[in-house]
């Protein structure tokens, strides 16, 4: 009995809140390889020596949360459903492709269409923390981890329900 | 702010006087009959064993009859200090003041002549008059408390309370963050400066106009507004319009930096803008990678933000 309690409180463990990379991480965040077209390439070595925590961690999700909400992206995006001006980001359907780096440049460098750039205004983990978010809002698998919920009634599924397995054949 | 009063015990407003001549006979009187209550638990305890047990029936008929009418006594000297706190004066003074994770917004409405304007981390008030303070939160529940003026009042998102005072004596005085709102809830205080009118005419007047033309001149305007801090904070007279953040228009001439947590001076703003997740871990300002050239630049311009 004792040791079943023991087991347990070991299993205790407080989410990490990494409040802020070092200085040479976060430079080092930024050294995506992009394919010519845009679409696709590597993350830099650093996102995997962190262990991904863009969106494994439910801190740095909550906080990609908050910046969706701060910098206008539900202007044109809704609550991921997608407005007139900027296609949803529920329904599985990806214009430049799902993969984590690729939002990260979508999201940095903007994209043709009113996609508007943030590099200036985003630091780079912050880019990386709503770079998480976006995927999760649209991801074909749930996660594990989670942002914090919202405070107005929902009008999509929680983050981490993958509202993308049940994508359309056609776009 | 170090130094700055804090204290319910030294009141400079009306209405923390009031809560204060209901407190200190609430006190006494509390404390004599706790002190009645233990002597009678003692004289119970020393009695002699085997001694006859006297009939206590005129005792319990006592105690209860005098918690009645004690009970009855505070509830309507409470009732009639805390009334009248809560009465709507005559032309006061309006101050929208709302929480945020971990700083206050505090936006004073134009009024007659005086135009509007927004600031943050710093409330002043005329001395003497009374004011309204209209209490909003932007994310989750705060509490307002100035212990020397007033009473403390929640700050609860969708909801909008308001705060009566009027001081009475001028000073600085420190407010508090009196509910948990998350990481920085004890870095989250804010001075409360308490001037003559005719000083907080001035004051006004000048938090009203564009940000001091000897600041928007120096090169490290151009480093505020190419960088991340345009993008969540406002100083008006130049391009930097975000609304997420503090707004800085005025920021050099508040007592305090970072809601209560450095004295404003030059070296404070550079630490503070070099590094601010060290100074106050968790909030919502991220580090932005500087040179040590574009630092500078922009504390210079920070600190000409008079």
């Amino acid at each position: 009995m004792a040791i079943l309690a023991l087991a347990l409180l070991g299993a205790c463990k407080r989410e990490v809140r990494e409040l802020r990379p070092d200085p040479p991480v976060a430079a080092a965040l930024g050294g995506v390889a992009a394919l010519p077209v845009g679409i696709g390439g590597r993350p830099p070595e650093v996102y995997f020596a962190l262990g991904k925590p863009y969106r494994t961690n439910a801190y740095q999700l909550s906080e990609g949360k908050r910046l969706y909400a701060w910098f206008g992206c539900a202007e044109c995006h809704g609550q991921g459903e997608g407005t007139a001006r900027g296609p949803a980001l529920l329904d599985g359907w990806w214009n430049y492709g799902p993969a984590m780096e690729t939002i990260y440049l979508s999201l940095r460098d903007g994209r043709p269409g009113g996609m508007p750039a943030f590099h200036t205004r985003l630091t780079e983990d912050q880019l990386w923390q709503l770079a998480g978010y976006v995927q999760q809002l649209g991801a074909y698998s749930g996660g594990a981890a989670a942002p914090g919920r919202s405070d107005e009634p929902p009008v999509r599924p929680a983050e981490n329900r993958a509202p993308a397995r049940f994508a359309p054949l056609e776009p | 702010m170090n130094g700055a009063a804090q204290s319910a015990l030294a009141p400079g407003g009306a209405e923390a006087a009031a809560i204060l001549s209901l407190f200190w006979p609430v006190t006494a009187l509390l404390g004599a009959i706790w002190l009645a209550v233990l002597l009678v638990l003692a004289l119970g305890l020393w009695r002699r064993p085997g001694a006859a047990p006297r009939r206590a029936g005129l005792a319990v008929g006592a105690a209860t009859a005098g918690t009645v009418l004690v009970v009855i006594g505070l509830t309507l000297a409470s009732y009639l200090v805390t009334r009248p706190l809560s009465a709507a004066a005559e032309a006061p003074l309006v101050v929208q003041v709302q929480g945020r994770q971990w700083w206050w917004q505090v936006t004073y409405p134009a009024e007659g002549d005086a135009p509007g304007f927004t600031t943050a981390n710093e409330l002043r008030l005329p001395l003497g008059r009374p004011v309204r303070l209209e209490l909003a939160a932007a994310d989750v529940i705060h509490s307002f408390w100035v212990p020397n003026l007033a009473g403390k009042q929640d700050m609860i998102p969708g909801r909008d309370n308001a705060l009566l005072l009027t001081p009475r004596q001028a000073g600085i005085f420190r407010a508090q963050c009196a509910e948990f709102c998350g990481m920085q809830h004890a870095r989250m205080a804010l001075p409360v400066v308490v001037q003559p009118a005719a000083e907080f005419a001035r004051w006004r007047a000048g938090q009203a106009a564009p940000a001091a033309a000897e600041a928007l001149a120096v090169a490290g305007r151009q480093v505020f507004e190419s960088r991340q801090c345009s993008a969540c904070h406002t100083v008006r007279g130049s391009e930097a319009a975000g609304s997420t953040g503090p707004d800085l228009t005025h920021l050099a001439s508040r007592e305090t930096l970072g809601a209560g947590l450095l004295p404003m001076t030059r070296g404070a703003l550079a630490a503070w803008t070099a590094d601010p997740q060290t100074l106050k871990p968790g909030n919502n300002m991220p580090l932005v990678p500087l040179t040590a050239d574009e630092l500078q630049a922009l504390t210079e311009f920070l600190a000409l933000l008079r």
